[in-house]
């Protein structure tokens, strides 16, 4: 029983980041725009947010700070992609370098003090029910956030008027600007906020995943976020489902290395990549559900016309 | 009474082209005004100044006597400005109802959705505002495009050649909704290059020609001969349309050729079957979207298909050989996307020359001769009149009419047996259009075999010996041009062959 | 009254411009130079000297021009072999892992070829770097062209993959028994490793390697009818299909050209500087590679000078974190900024900004 508890909460607490960053990406492509820049964004917030906890700010700004550093960050990623029509595959990867490279420039003074991690919530009553307790009530917020941030993505995107204007300029940017959209300045806003997300899911690796700075912490996260994106076939939904399996596939792996396995731990630590190969391979199978949500007008350049 | 709509001297210049010399018009409130002109005339760009879509370099646009700044299309539909384009400002992925929610204020699918509904009654052209986009035909797409613009309760009307689409019967449905607007107070600003059309529907017409005005006219009082001239200027060549002499046996043989389509919006094609001979033009009529592409990209290769035998050419099946190996057999091909799918838009007419006539000696020990592409390519721009500076300038910088006559001149240079061609003079201005038709005549008279499949049907009755219709991914039986007329290939544009399903094909005839 | 009001409108230019070609990356390496000066201004340190350790010293001994070729042939071999991939629209973004595979095979074949005086051990491990960085792209490349699997999340996840893999052999199977335990190899034997030209300085004879591969890469994307082909796939993939161009010997092309070059140039980094394994074996030149095919705009010559360019923002990082203590990250944030300054000014070359009329 403690095992399943300390797996299940694990897997969710792994997740979270995950979910993060890779709804973050999911809006950006639903309108059209791949930014392939996750990792980087990551790491700017977690370093970012690292140094605001390492510097005495209150937490919750310092997680805010990392969101911002993120958004800022995703605004470079904006401006060549957007304004100046570079490819975006060569912006993201830009993007990509630049963050890792800004990250460990900020990190350099953090030495391996560790910080104090953002608390868990103590909800009275329901935190102390047994099992229950802590399966589902005592996480730190960030994880409620997360799981906030569905609900309120999935409503905006399938709900409302402007995840329709979003999804249909994703589809075709020319289509509406033809019916008067500013079909620039939304994909800069759909952007400001994937980066907020990674922002965000690095600023919770720093400080509340692993509370201890160490150089490219997010260790691939960000490429995993974008194959999430990919995985889920553009639904917010399979985004969540995704995430929550690959963190239980970090988390196993983890609990297969501290039960002592009697297989290299290099390959308990491979198998993340490995599934994400795997499960890509099987996703792009089936071409005629990738298409069914898969926003058209993907990584394509637009320019209104003058 | 003040006009609704009055444009003063407006002009617009693109990079290399004047698209609008200072034009200007007037239109009351009720009258059906037509646009007249012949592609590349500016008569889209024209349209685009008035809805606010692109801005005018000079010029003045007042609505109801008030002078309109800072144009947009948001401005223009405050204005109660709206505009039914050429190619349909809708989404494929999102429903009709959302399609329309999209461009009226608020949020309410379930009201917006009723509104639509009993407004598409009204006129005469009944919609399921829950449908998704992609599962409605062209027809249906129009439908949706003016209803969209009716919940505004427009004062003016745009419609940019919006029976090119349409069969010859569905015109005449939508002549008497835009009469019935009319009649209503709203204002109707009609573009288009068809003169019969202009004749039947329009109170005036302002006539353009290189983005000038050339003229104005009552068309039910003006003939058409004055109207063409005004339009076109000199005076046409005349084509020249021998009688064919067939081949003995089919160049191009189809038969029971059947294929799902190839993504979520096409369209299934059903047990096609026809012959295409030396010597002979035959051509593929059709709504588009009926499984044209979808035909074309099955013969030309770029889609296999499992029956090598459903498509032969000189007797050999080739059903499963791709587009290089169906070249080697004497094929070419006209694809109806230029840019990008005919020409590689950033290379050069050199480059571009490469793309299909390596064979011909320009490739050798795998590396590319220049010097030959080089003069392939200048061969092809003075034997066709291609307006381009010399080989070395990129695809992307010719127009649509000259980079047309490219591409028709370097498949024609493949001295092909078998030439397939998709809108051949589609956006072509009219003296380009005129040459590509009589090359194409000239080469079939050659005795090449070749097929054009074209939404125009007056450029298939000009040049075609034989007629087939698609509809709905089936083919109808040949036609002999000279035995059949408009009336019979309208009714197979909406069901093809006799008998053949017609459910709730919204095209069919109404009433 | 009549305040001047200067604006300007960008408009495509009817032809790319041929002087904005060559003048968008030297506009590009100004501006990073001012970013540069300001950013050392920020910490504290004289732009001028800081600038001048940092491009000029490095270079100013003969010790440092070799170090400067050895650093930049890698970085250009790898760049030549993604560009082939790129203009096609193929994103092999997981050089890193294809050189540590070729680094760790021709390791293999060095420390364990029975012969070690043989005079073919060179040559065998030659083929082993590059037959194991083919094999390790041939993945991605069999799961693009069958599977219809992304290449670039693919090739990037195998680079993980590939550097967990080298660091199990490193610290297992592969440990040098007698190496103090340290996470290494053996050395490998002289036979299999490349001579210096000078034993006072590192640079070897792998770099006539990358000569002869720019030389080959220029005479297969300009010349050869396969390299049309594969520009034509990568610039406008339904014109590729038209005239029966196949999509996935563009695929298998570039990815096959990334994966071998990635593997000689691992081979080469291995038989020459390192002379063994260890848990890292690249600075990073998977990565920076991408940014050199970029910075060359996939054009050979153009990556000779990019890949000069960015060994020598390697070597000034190197140095001024030596000689000014100054953070070594400052090297990658270098490298993004200037990859972010190329790719905007390349722009210009096919737009222009208009000065429009006055309004008062």
């Amino acid at each position: 029983m403690e095992l399943f508890v300390a797996i299940f909460t694990g897997t969710i607490v792994a997740a979270t980041p995950l979910i993060l960053a890779a709804l973050g990406e999911l809006v950006v492509e639903k309108a059209g725009v791949l930014n392939l820049g996750i990792e980087g964004m990551m790491l700017i917030g977690a370093a970012f947010a690292f140094w605001a906890v390492f510097s005495g700010l209150p937490m919750p700004v310092a997680i805010l700070i990392g969101a911002l550093a993120g958004a800022a960050a995703s605004l470079l990623f904006g401006v060549l992609a957007l304004s100046f029509l570079t490819n975006q595959y060569a912006a993201g990867l830009a993007l990509a370098i630049f963050g890792s490279g800004v990250s460990a420039f900020i990190g350099r003074g953090f030495g391996s003090t560790p910080i104090e991690a953002l608390r868990r919530v103590h909800i009275p009553v329901l935190s102390d029910v047994p099992v229950l307790g802590p399966l589902f009530f005592r996480y730190d917020p960030l994880v409620y956030l997360a799981l906030l941030m569905f609900v309120l993505i999935t409503l905006f995107l399938y709900r409302t008027k402007g995840g329709l204007i979003l999804r249909t300029i994703g589809e075709s940017p020319e289509t509406s600007h033809a019916i008067g959209y500013p079909v620039v300045r939304i994909r800069y806003l759909a952007v400001l906020f994937g980066g907020l997300m990674a922002g965000l899911a690095g600023a919770y690796l720093s400080v509340a995943y692993t509370p201890l700075w160490v150089e490219n912490m997010t260790a691939g996260k960000g490429w995993i976020s974008l194959a999430l994106v990919v995985f889920a076939t553009w639904r917010p939904l399979r985004v969540l489902i995704g995430a929550w399996l690959f963190g239980g596939m970090t988390i196993l792996q983890l609990q297969g290395q501290a039960l002592g396995l009697a297989v290299p731990s290099e390959l308990l630590s491979a198998l993340p990549y490995l599934a994400t190969i795997v499960v890509l391979v099987i996703i792009s199978q089936n071409r005629q559900m990738l298409a069914l949500h898969f926003p058209a007008s993907l990584a394509k350049p637009f320019r209104p016309p003058s | 009474m003040t006009p609704r709509l009055e444009l003063h001297n407006i002009s617009k210049r693109y990079p290399g082209v004047v698209a609008n010399d200072d034009i200007s018009l007037s239109i009351m409130p009720g009258e059906i005004h037509a646009v007249l002109g012949e592609n590349g005339a500016g008569k889209s760009t024209l349209m685009k100044i008035i809805y606010g879509a692109a801005q005018a370099d000079s010029g003045e646009i007042y609505c109801d006597g008030k002078l309109i700044e800072d144009h947009n299309p948001a401005v223009s539909r405050a204005l109660g400005i709206e505009m039914v384009y050429q190619h349909f400002a809708l989404f494929e992925s999102v429903s009709v109802v959302e399609n329309i929610a999209l461009s009226v204020s608020g949020f309410d699918l379930a009201g917006l959705a009723r509104r639509i509904t009993e407004l598409s009654l009204r006129y005469g052209m009944p919609i399921d505002p829950h449908r998704s986009v992609h599962d409605l035909s062209v027809g249906e797409r129009q439908r949706v495009e003016i209803v969209r613009c009716l919940l505004q309760a427009p004062k003016l009307l745009i419609l940019d050649e919006p029976t090119s689409v349409l069969t010859p019967q569905a015109v005449l449905k939508l002549f008497e909704t835009l009469r019935q607007l009319a009649s209503e107070g709203c204002s109707i600003l009609y573009i288009s290059h068809k003169l019969e059309e202009v004749q039947q529907l329009c109170d005036s017409a302002t006539v353009l020609r290189n983005g000038r005005v050339t003229g104005t006219a009552g068309p039910k009082e003006t003939t058409a001969l004055e109207l063409a001239r005004m339009m076109v200027g000199a005076k046409l060549p005349e084509m020249h349309v021998d009688p064919s002499v067939r081949s003995a046996q089919p160049v191009l043989q189809v038969r029971g050729l059947s294929a799902p389509a190839a993504d979520q919006y096409g369209t299934d094609l059903q047990e096609i079957s026809f012959d295409v001979h030396g010597g002979e033009i035959v051509g593929l009529a059709g709504v588009s979207g009926n499984g044209q592409a979808e035909l074309v990209s099955l013969l030309s290769g770029e889609r296999l298909h499992h029956k090598a035998e459903a498509i032969r050419i000189d007797g050999q099946p080739v059903g499963r050989l791709d587009p290089a190996w169906r070249r080697r057999l004497g094929m070419a091909f006209v694809p109806e996307e230029r840019l990008g799918r005919g020409a590689v838009p950033p290379q050069s007419l050199w480059e571009n020359t490469v793309l299909t006539t390596h064979r011909r000696g320009l490739v050798r020990k795998g590396l590319v001769d220049r010097a030959k592409a080089m003069a392939s390519a200048s061969g092809i721009i003075d034997r066709f009149k291609v307006k381009a500076n010399g080989p070395q300038s990129s695809a992307q910088s010719l127009s649509g009419g000259n980079l047309q006559k490219y591409i028709v001149g370097r498949e024609i240079a493949l001295e092909p047996k078998l030439l397939l061609v998709s809108q051949p003079t589609w956006g072509v201005d009219v003296g380009a259009a005129a040459f590509i038709r009589q090359t194409l005549v000239d080469l079939s008279r050659a005795g090449a075999a070749v097929l054009i499949v074209s939404e125009e049907l007056d450029e298939l009755f000009e040049i075609c010996d034989r007629l087939l219709v698609i509809c709905r991914g089936r083919v109808s039986g040949p036609l002999v041009r000279r035995e059949t007329d408009r009336e019979e290939v309208g009714l197979l544009m909406t069901r093809a062959g006799n008998g053949a399903a017609n459910g709730q094909d919204e095209t069919k005839l109404q009433g | 009254m009549g305040r001047m009001k200067l604006s300007f409108r960008v408009e495509q230019r009817p032809e790319p411009s041929a002087l904005m070609r060559i003048a968008a990356p030297v506009i590009a390496t100004v501006l990073t130079l001012v970013v540069g000066s300001v950013l050392f201004a920020v910490l504290g340190y004289n732009p001028l000297t800081t600038l001048a350790a940092f491009f000029v010293a490095p270079l100013d001994s003969v010790n440092g021009l070799s170090e400067w070729l050895l650093k930049a042939s890698p970085l250009v071999l790898i760049a030549c072999g993604l560009a082939v991939g790129f203009r096609a629209n193929v994103w092999n973004i997981g050089a890193e892992g294809q050189f540590t595979m070729g680094a760790i095979a021709a390791c293999g074949v060095g420390l364990f070829y029975p012969n070690p005086d043989s005079l073919l051990l060179l040559p065998l491990m030659f083929l082993a770097g590059a037959g194991a960085g083919m094999a390790w792209a041939a993945i991605p490349a069999f799961l693009r062209a069958r599977m219809n699997t992304n290449e670039i999340l693919v090739t990037l996840m195998l680079t993980y993959v590939a550097t967990l893999f080298l660091s199990w052999l490193v610290h297992g199977p592969w440990r040098d028994p007698q190496g103090f335990n340290y996470p290494q190899t053996a050395l490998l034997p002289p036979t299999a490793m490349f001579e210096p030209f000078d034993y006072s300085y590192r640079l070897n004879p792998s770099i006539f390697i990358t000569v002869i591969a720019v030389l080959g890469m220029w005479i297969f994307t300009d010349r050869s009818f396969l390299g049309y082909k594969m520009s034509v796939s990568g610039a406008a993939p339904l014109a590729a299909r038209y005239a029966g161009f196949r999509q996935s010997a563009a695929v298998w092309t570039g990815l096959l050209a990334g994966g071998a070059a990635a593997g000689i140039a691992g081979m080469a980094e291995l038989a020459g500087p390192l002379g063994q394994l260890s848990p890292q074996v690249s600075p990073g030149y998977g990565f920076a590679a991408i940014i050199v095919a970029f910075i060359g705009r996939l054009n050979a010559f153009g990556i000779v000078l990019g890949g000069l360019l960015m060994s020598l923002l390697f070597l000034g990082g190197e140095a001024v974190q030596m000689n000014l203590g100054l953070p070594a990250a400052l090297t990658r944030i270098f490298q993004g900024i200037l990859l972010f300054f190329l790719l905007a000014a390349d722009f210009f070359i096919f737009y222009r900004l208009r000065r429009l009329p006055e309004h008062g």
